[in-house]
């Protein structure tokens, strides 16, 4: 069906429509040279590099259906009657906040779908930020030049928890009213400026009648405003750095192997896009979130157990819930302490997360950029320390849930308590220490198999008797693979006497630091890669297979 | 009148003032008095109390003691009423098992329901208490659903969730599932306050709130209840939720990052 213009026509003729909008774009917005730059971007393909675009498409659904909800909800806490549809409401008194989310979940066409695929979307894509997260630290992707974009990715984190909370809290039902009460509490218990600040926030005593509405414009304008920006800037630094790729024959610290943005990644994204689109609305067709109908509307002198946060607020949940109640009296003020302290706690732990990368580069001192990934075996201490996080934060989320722990497993509530209040400390450090001996075994394996090879699982018996295992030995790309990732030395202080004998003043900073790279990189905390001289010895040598 | 106020000095007008007073109390007592129909039954009613008595020293005097009044065992029967004996035997709670954890759980009844009510009317005999509601009590005609979930939301969600799924409480003790509950146990529950649930009298809480309170349970959390939204996940919030977010969600979205990833474009390999 070609009826392409030849040669002539073409150049006498008209242009196709389509190159003459091209190039009255580009006259404007100069999109050849952009294009040129960009579409052909390389991206390496790994389904682990994905994580970070089922974030992308949730946060565009979530923005879309978020849309949708904007047009029939109320932000408002005035009181009215329920005369809606859903029977077991009738006649209640309710703020129009309520009244509005119900009359989206029963009256509003496709409300209750789109209100689902709302709410699924945000845990979807909080879980997703999570374990994109969880994937860029296991790898050391966030080491120079990409710790700028590591944070860009925490505050994107920790915003999409904080419009989550404001979101979940906009219905003004009885679940999410006592969550903001105990974020009133945690508010209160701030030294000094405490009480200030909740007044501020709830403009007067709690309830009030201000919060919905500002957490309203929080929710839709202040937050997604500042996270839509943050992740322009993410996707910019992405490109800016090109992706980062795992080790393996032909991929070098100055190139990208894998497939063009376009074509092959344009359909692969675009594809995915509309499958995650598909995942989260089967999911909000399936199951029920959130029913704020069978929750009824929010009044302070109520409330219900198995009250808990959405899954990302879980931990703090669980701090509070399992920290005594501890409080003490300083100069005639009240310091609750059995608040204050998980307040404080739960900020520590989001922090951790921001300042790592410039921990870790401190500590080994390395100004180079990394592009390669390392293994998560390769970096025992890092693995482990993130392991121990991660235990820390689900022994929390253990606490927060205490008394579905205790109804469904026959526990008794206090004992769920008061392990949690052991494994919060004790967890990680046996975390730490079963990941490091589980990395340093990794890497002893990796080891056995580069000089020795595979073990192929046939047994041979030799001619005096003996029997031996038949070991094939690794192709040049696994021994290239296994063998790609570098080991630092443990940063010395050097000698604390000049050569006049002199003693040489060490800041205690360098001796920390000393200590902090032995830690990471002594003798005990990783396995010498095989080096090429050993490998040489034992294959070309009086090798026993 | 003239008559009657002539006579009212005559000796025997207090005698007949006397007679006509108690007359007119007697007969209002006639009129009035409930016990009519019990006089009627009253052979049959003492039948039940003493097959409920058998019935009592062989399955409940152990620990209750041989008359009911409670022993290191069991507490005192005396004034529980009917009410209490149909909830604990009828839910199967009693009679609990000997060793027992931090509270007593349903389960499958091991009387009949006419045995119940012989053991209702025998304990029932030893002192006066709350009896069996009547069907008109706890049934759902003329009951307001809506003022019901308010009233359920106030008094009864803080141990037993939003819509009756239960929770937990102090050391192992917890408040029971509302699911499956009969309306006449939930009634009775209210009225008497079994184990550790504090008792709602109709002092605290009219027939009319523990009727609507019944009727919303059953709309919220009956055999025929709809959740507009889906699956149920439960109904306990958003530990359940995140859980299923996690595990469906995020993991099928890996699985399908897991596939496109396998499928690359293969035509410029070869």
């Amino acid at each position: 069906m070609s009826t392409a213009p030849n040669e002539q026509s073409r150049s006498r003729g008209k242009a196709p429509a389509g190159e003459r909008v091209a190039d009255w774009a580009d006259g404007r917005l100069g999109i050849y040279s952009l294009a040129k730059a960009n579409m052909r971007k390389i991206f390496p393909d790994h389904w682990s590099f994905m994580l970070g675009e089922v974030c992308m498409y949730s946060f565009i659904i979530i923005i879309l259906t978020g849309v949708y909800l904007t047009l029939f909800f109320h932000p408002s806490m005035n009181e009215v009657e329920y005369h809606g549809s859903y029977v077991p409401m009738q006649g209640q008194l309710m703020s129009e906040a309520f009244n509005s989310t119900l009359h989206i979940s029963f009256d509003v066409r496709g409300g209750l779908l789109i209100r689902q695929i709302h709410h699924w979307g945000a845990v979807v894509f909080l879980a997703g930020m999570f374990v994109h997260m969880m994937r860029v630290f296991f790898t050391g992707a966030f080491r120079k030049p990409r710790e700028v974009n590591w944070l860009f990715g925490f505050l994107l984190f920790v915003l999409g928890m904080f419009t989550g909370f404001t979101g979940y809290s906009l219905p003004d039902d009885l679940l999410s009213g006592t969550g903001v009460r105990i974020a009133e509490g945690l508010v209160l218990s701030v030294p000094i400026v405490g009480t200030y600040i909740s007044f501020f926030l709830f403009g007067g005593e709690f309830p009030g009648h201000d919060f919905v509405a500002r957490f309203y414009s929080i929710h839709i304008l202040l937050l997604p405003g500042i996270m839509l920006g943050l992740m322009v800037a993410h996707l910019i630094l992405v490109f800016y750095h090109k992706h980062t790729q795992f080790a393996g024959p032909g991929k070098t610290e100055k190139n990208v192997v894998g497939m063009p943005l376009l074509p092959v990644y344009m359909a692969k994204a675009g594809g995915f896009f509309f499958l995650v689109f598909g995942v989260l609305a089967v999911l909000a067709a399936v199951a029920q979130i959130n029913p704020i109908w069978a929750m009824g509307p929010y009044r302070p002198d109520q409330v219900s157990t198995g009250a808990q946060p959405d899954w990302y607020m879980g931990f703090s949940e669980g701090f509070v819930r399992v920290m005594p109640g501890w409080e003490i009296n300083v100069a005639g003020h009240t310091l609750v302490l059995g608040v204050l302290i998980p307040l404080i706690v739960f900020g520590l732990m989001l922090v951790s997360i921001a300042v790592y990368p410039f921990i870790e580069s401190w500590i080994t001192g390395d100004k180079r950029e990394h592009h390669i990934l390392d293994r998560p075996r390769n970096a025992p201490t890092r693995t482990a320390l993130g392991v121990a996080w991660l235990t820390f934060f689900a022994m929390a989320m253990v606490g927060g849930g205490n008394d579905l722990w205790a109804t469904h497993f026959h526990l008794s509530v206090n004992s769920v308590t008061y392990f949690v209040r052991i494994f919060l400390f004790a967890g990680p450090v046996i975390a730490y220490i079963v990941t490091k001996r589980i990395c340093l075994g990794l890497q002893r394996r990796d080891r056995e198999k580069v000089l020795h090879g595979r073990e192929t699982g046939i047994i041979k018996r030799l001619p005096h008797g003996e029997f031996i295992e038949v070991h094939e030995p690794l192709s040049q790309e696994q021994l290239h693979t296994l063998t790609a990732h570098e080991q630092y030395t443990p940063a010395e202080i050097g000698p604390t006497v000049d050569e006049n004998g002199v003693e040489r003043k060490v800041p205690a900073s360098q001796k920390l630091r000393a200590k902090l790279s032995n830690a990471y990189y002594g003798e005990h905390a990783q396995i010498p890669k095989p080096r090429a001289e050993e490998y040489k010895e034992i294959t070309s040598g009086h090798g026993h297979h | 009148m003239k008559k009657l106020s002539a006579r009212r000095r005559h000796p025997l007008a207090a005698v007949v003032v006397l007679l006509l007073a108690l007359a007119a109390t007697g007969g209002l007592y006639a009129a009035f008095a409930p016990a009519g129909k019990a006089q009627a039954d009253e052979s049959s009613q003492s039948l039940t109390i003493k097959e409920g008595k058998k019935l009592y020293e062989v399955g409940c005097a152990s620990c209750h003691g041989t008359g009911g009044q409670g022993s290191s065992d069991g507490p005192s029967l005396v004034g529980v009423g009917a009410a209490a004996v149909d909830f604990q035997v009828g839910t199967g709670r009693m009679p609990a098992a000997t060793s027992q954890g931090a509270q007593v759980p349903r389960k499958k009844p091991t009387y009949t329901q006419a045995q119940i009510d012989q053991l209702a009317a025998y304990v029932a005999s030893l002192g006066a208490g709350p009896s069996v509601p009547t069907k008109q009590q706890y049934g759902p005609d003329g009951a307001d659903i809506a003022k019901g979930g308010e009233l359920f939301r106030t008094n009864c969600a803080q141990c037993h969730n939003f819509t009756g799924k239960g929770g937990a409480l102090t050391k192992g003790k917890f408040a029971p599932t509302l699911e499956g509950v009969a309306p006449k146990h939930i009634y009775e529950a209210m009225q008497t306050g079994p184990q550790n649930m504090p008792s709602f009298p109709d002092t605290t809480m009219s027939e009319k709130n523990k009727k609507d309170i019944i009727a919303y349970l059953n709309a919220v959390n009956g055999d025929k209840t709809e959740n507009p939204g889906g699956l149920e996940l439960g109904g306990l919030g958003p530990v359940s939720e995140g859980l299923f977010g996690w595990i469906f969600g995020l993991g099928t979205l890996i699985a399908v990052a897991v596939w496109v990833a396998a499928r690359t474009a293969k035509a410029k390999k070869s």
